[in-house]
């Protein structure tokens, strides 16, 4: 995306680190907006810089806060490691390396109230921007700025065409759209970028088709 | 180019050129580009740039009226103390000087500290613009509306500088965070100060013509040692870049020609004196046994 002064003067955040902390921050809120319910359990497997400089830089309280919902510019960010104690989410940050990631990438398993997990795996790509790169075990790219629709659905003819013909009858335009499936017949999911955010009732018309699993809504105005 | 057209910058040259064709200064082309490219309306863009300055006039002031130290316990509470010399009135480089370096480090201090700024460009240089244009809005005694003004100006260098190089220490360097926030401050002060646009990248280049080659060597890593110090230089050398700049000194490489210079510089740069921590100041001993001190052996 072409540069404005507001990438250049700013983001409002809590230092020290763009790419360590606000970067953080805004993974951590993205991963929990996707596993969309309130967490019990969260371990955070950092690789490359985030292993090595994490502490240094309050990328835990970062990935804490962001996880708890909160923006890069809160200021009780600092202190979100005991805030998520009180909420009753369980932290655990483990060092482990991710083959071929991103300096900056970090594997979140995350557990909900309904005992639902959810794997997500994103990367802090410089000035704060961020990249979602994976979804339990599904290759997919969310750059976290435009909104976005994931699906998971059983693989059968029809599903690609039946879910975008929704997006497109809600007058919602795609920008890009990623289908990957664990293997032939079995399941898949989809990814849509789109140029507006797809409506909660949308996402409800596209719960009811055969064949879909979860529908995950993402809108970019709530990791900013 | 039409009158209502604000494309994106591309060069400093281009950005010259609009605002004399236009009879506009840097500020109101920062304003109008952002409108065109966003679609907000000029107001919404004024108020949410003051919403970023009222962020970085809280940070570039709070460590100067208390000692703030880092969360790692390495760095703090120079601002403080240049604050006390500050007032001793006995200073060698100046009243104006001395709370451009005591703002920025204030704000390099607060950030250590995991308290709010705003990045500018980035979160390890957010002190060198607002210090140094806070710096000069006191001494040339102007309202907050001027200020505003040098933001959003410096904020148009960097749109240059983001637009054809980078802020990544990673990428480029020191030159390329404290470098480019020099660079930014250089041209808003001039701005403030009435200054031409072609005098404030003027003056711009004369700041990062200064700084060109300067290595990201982070001492365990950290975003303190040596960036907060860097901070305080860099307002200072924005400062005399404007001064020069305003005397009618012109830089004799062009803006974009040095920006393109210090790009290519940044390639040139080895691995190990760009934020990886494995050069410069950050394998000397003393850095290493601070390391060891924060983080323990397996760091």
């Amino acid at each position: 995306m072409e540069t404005g002064i507001f990438d250049v003067t700013g983001p409002v955040m809590i230092g020290p680190s763009s790419s360590h902390t606000a970067g953080a921050a805004r993974l951590g809120k993205a991963a929990g907006i996707i596993a969309d319910g309130k967490l019990v359990e969260a371990d955070c497997e950092l690789s490359g810089s985030f292993a090595r400089t994490y502490k240094g830089h309050g990328t835990d309280k970062a990935l804490a806060a962001g996880l708890l919902g909160m923006d890069p510019g809160d200021e009780s960010l600092k202190d979100a490691l005991e805030t998520a104690e009180k909420r009753g989410l369980r932290l655990r940050f483990i060092k482990k390396d991710i083959p071929d990631a991103h300096p900056n990438t970090v594997r979140f398993r995350l557990k909900t109230e309904d005992g639902r997990e959810t794997t997500i795996t994103g990367s802090s790509i410089g000035g704060g921007m961020i990249r979602i790169s994976a979804l339990d075990g599904y290759p997919i790219s969310l750059s976290c700025e435009t909104p976005a629709l994931i699906t998971f659905h059983e693989d059968k003819p029809g599903a690609l065409s039946r879910v975008s013909s929704i997006i497109y009858e809600n007058g919602v335009n795609i920008g890009s759209m990623v289908l990957q499936r664990s293997s032939r017949g079995r399941s898949a999911c989809m990814c849509f970028e789109t140029d507006s955010p797809v409506s909660r009732k949308t996402a409800d018309e596209i719960r009811k088709l055969p064949g879909i699993g979860r529908v995950i809504l993402f809108n970019p105005e709530e990791t900013k | 180019m039409n009158d209502n057209s604000y494309p994106a910058a591309n060069s400093a040259a281009d950005i010259i050129e609009l605002c004399y064709q236009n009879r506009i200064p840097l500020s109101e082309y920062a304003v109008r580009s952002e409108c065109e490219r966003s679609g907000m309306s000029p107001e919404e863009v004024r108020d949410k740039m003051h919403r970023r300055l009222d962020v970085m006039g809280s940070s570039i002031s709070e460590a100067r009226k208390r000692p703030v130290y880092s969360v790692s316990g390495l760095t703090g509470g120079d601002a403080e103390r240049l604050e006390r010399y500050l007032k001793t009135g006995k200073t060698l480089s100046g009243e104006t000087a001395l709370t451009a370096m005591a703002g920025a480090l204030s704000a390099a201090e607060v950030n250590s500290a995991m308290g709010r700024i705003a990045a500018c460009p980035t979160a390890g240089s957010c002190g060198i613009v607002p210090a140094a244009l806070e710096a000069a809005r006191e001494r040339l005694g102007l309202d907050e509306e001027a200020m505003l003004d040098g933001l959003l100006a410096a904020s148009a260098v960097g749109l240059v500088i983001g637009s054809n190089a980078t802020f990544a220490g990673s990428e480029g360097g020191c030159q390329a965070e404290c470098g480019s926030a020099s660079a930014m401050a250089a041209g808003g002060i001039v701005a403030m100060a009435g200054g031409s646009p072609k005098q404030s990248f003027d003056a711009a280049a004369i700041a990062l013509k200064s700084v060109m080659g300067l290595v990201c060597d982070p001492v365990a890593g950290l975003v303190e040692i040596p960036c907060a110090k860097r901070n305080a230089m860099g307002a200072v050398q924005a400062l005399a870049a404007a001064d020069m700049a305003l005397a009618r000194i012109e830089s004799k490489i062009p803006f974009d020609e040095v920006l393109e210079a210090a790009v290519s510089v940044g390639r040139m740069m080895p691995e190990a004196l760009r934020e990886t921590s494995n050069g410069g100041l950050a394998v000397t001993p003393t850095a290493l046994r601070m390391r060891e001190h924060v983080f323990g052996e397996e760091a």
